[in-house]
């Protein structure tokens, strides 16, 4: 691993073409950035994690694809591993939410959530578009992967990479990783491997994933939106701020009418006390 | 498999739950309060005066629980000034993030708050429960124009703070909540019908503002209408998305049922009487007519009527936010 230098945009390339679901780069990353462990779940499959959270930064996902009945090679598709972790978009959507300034970019083009400032009002988890961020119980912040923030800092790479047996993660310069990432999934193609597919290597995906994918299937089957879906929060400001400003000039137009319209049968009242002239601030001032 | 066409959320929901419905439910209650109160000061006759300060007094007030509910909120409660002043190390300052509704929001909470306790304070004083010389002279500088213009730009923001919270959960990306452009609008049109209604079952502990029960009563028809329309453009919008099945389904159906029966004074006064107060069919706490005169000796409607459309009235508004809220958590 060449040297880490700041200023350098630095991310993951996730090749789930060669990943075999054993759990290092979860233990890795676990053991460095001191996060509890899980409680053990024997359920239907190899998933006993569930999710990416605050206790859990990288998280190898199983998709099971087995059919029934045996139909020759699958290609790797029958069952799809996938070591899931935050994707440190270019255009962050937890960044974009969050009131405090608690997330920011780091000098290695991260996104990384300060723990000091953060204050758990949990906008960002409503945010994310990838399930990565929850709220730590203990410490009552937001939590995710911080690229081994540290470790960058000590110019070592990140733990999950540095764990990985087979070359599923990779840890470099973004530019790079593309670069390695375009070959592969053209290799892979002239192997007779049609369905490889790379995901958030180019700006189409929440601007560039700093953290991106080869997958084997569509980007939904591993829980990832797809181009179409792949918005931002913040297009919803336009709107919900317009419709809520229409609503508030009608709101103020029914409160005048209702104003007027009583008015006016108040008027053929004997006593006729409701004048329409205004309260007068001097006179009541004065009957103070 | 999911339709091409539908949009795809996967992700967490924040857990936003009992403190944050019952501050979307005060929030609107407050900003909607201020309005109300405003309309009646700015273009209401002299005898809306007292109910213009009673919605002053609840808007202070229902307003003085939501900082509380949100700091409780929060993870870490007594950062709750971060959401201010940021304290990244090397950036520190204040802070504020226009496209982040909860950053306008936390600024506009503050300045409405002044506001709030401006009009609080001032309607303490005009009716004598502050006889402070101070305090009185201070309340005369508000008597001109600056009074006028004072309350009109607290009601701009008690608008915003009755509204944004539903711009607030539609600028994520969760599902119904993104999906929708509508919230925002319906949380403020409901907000007011609550304010409207709550100030109505209140003038039975105020009789001086009796006169203004009718104009409350028409008020609340008018934005049960608004609301009914936003729920309608709510349903539409959630029809592409399909995410209708989400917000609609068993068991945020019977919220909504709770909802809808809390628009059922308002629509049916509406369908009955259309803008005319008429004490028949209406099940309004008031008896017309003698609207000027001493409606406080001649109540003619049951207290259970009095205390139970304005309480369903409420009922519906909180159930609305819980259905919005809970469905997709």
């Amino acid at each position: 691993m060449a040297q880490i230098t700041p200023g350098q945009a630095y991310g993951f390339f996730t090749d789930t073409s060669v990943c075999i679901g054993c759990k290092a780069c979860e233990v890795a990353c676990k053991t460095w950035n001191e996060l509890p462990a899980n409680e053990p779940v024997f359920g239907d499959g190899y998933d006993n994690t569930g999710r990416l959270d605050a206790q859990n930064w990288r998280h190898v996902q199983f998709i099971d694809n087995v059919p029934d009945k045996s139909l020759g090679t699958g290609q790797g598709k029958a069952w799809l591993m996938m070591s899931d972790v935050c994707k440190h978009c270019q255009h962050a959507s937890c960044m974009d939410v969050c009131p405090t300034g608690a997330i920011i970019r780091t000098e290695f083009d991260s996104v990384y959530i300060q723990p000091d400032v953060c204050n758990g009002c949990r906008n960002c988890i409503a945010a994310c578009p990838y399930d990565v961020i929850s709220q730590d119980e203990d410490k009552g912040v937001a939590q995710k992967c911080t690229l081994c923030y540290d470790r960058l800092q000590g110019g070592m790479e990140p733990a999950c990479a540095k764990a990985c047996p087979t070359e599923s993660i990779q840890f470099g310069p973004v530019e790079e990783l593309q670069r390695a990432a375009r070959q592969r999934v053209t290799d892979l193609h002239e192997q007779g491997v049609p369905e490889a597919r790379l995901y958030g290597d180019d700006s189409s995906i929440y601007g560039g994933l700093n953290a991106f994918f080869l997958l084997m299937d569509e980007p939904e089957a591993y829980h990832l939106p797809n181009k179409e879906n792949a918005v931002r929060p913040g297009r919803n400001n336009a709107g919900g701020y317009l419709g809520a400003l229409g609503t508030a000039v009608l709101a103020v137009l029914g409160g005048l009418i209702a104003l007027r319209r009583r008015r006016e049968p108040a008027a053929e009242t004997p006593s006729g006390a409701d004048t329409t002239s205004p309260p007068s601030p001097e006179t009541e001032a004065g009957e103070d | 498999m999911l339709l091409a066409d539908e949009a795809q959320h996967f992700v967490r929901a924040p857990d936003w739950t009992w403190y944050i419905l019952f501050y979307f439910f005060l929030a609107g209650l407050s900003g909607g309060s201020y309005v109300i109160a405003t309309l009646f000061r700015l273009r209401g006759g002299r005898s809306d005066e007292p109910a213009a300060r009673l919605g002053y007094y609840v808007a202070f007030l229902a307003l003085l629980l939501c900082p509380i509910l949100l700091t409780l909120d929060l993870g870490k409660p007594l950062r709750f000034w971060h959401m201010m002043w940021n304290t990244t190390p090397g950036d520190a300052g204040l802070t504020l993030k226009y496209w982040s509704p909860m950053s306008v929001g936390v600024w506009a909470l503050v300045v409405f708050g002044a506001f709030a306790t401006v009009s609080f304070v001032e309607a303490l004083v005009r009716d004598q429960k502050i006889r402070l010389p101070l305090a009185r002279r201070a309340v005369r500088l508000l008597d001109g124009t600056l009074g006028k213009v004072v309350i009109t730009v607290g009601a701009v923001f008690g608008l915003f703070i009755a509204g944004y919270t539903g711009v607030l959960l539609a600028v994520s990306n969760q599902p119904v909540w993104s999906d929708t452009w509508a919230l925002g609008g319906l949380f403020l049109a409901s907000g007011l019908s609550g304010s409207a209604a709550l100030l109505l079952f209140l003038l039975r502990y105020r009789p001086e503002a009796e006169a203004s029960a009718d104009t409350l009563i028409i008020s609340e028809r008018l934005y049960a209408l608004l609301e009914l329309a936003l729920i309608v453009v709510f349903v539409l919008t959630l029809i592409p998305a399909g995410a209708l099945g989400i917000a609609f389904g068993f068991p945020w159906i019977l919220l909504w049922l709770v909802a809808f029966a809390g628009l059922a004074p308002g629509i049916g006064g509406l369908l009955t009487a259309r803008l005319a107060v008429t004490g028949e069919g209406v099940a309004v706490p008031v008896h017309s007519g003698s609207v000027a005169t001493s409606v406080a000796t001649s109540r003619p409607k049951s207290v259970a009527t009095s205390v139970a459309i304005p309480g369903l009235v409420l009922l519906g508004v909180l159930a609305l936010r819980a259905a919005v809220i809970f469905s997709i958590q």
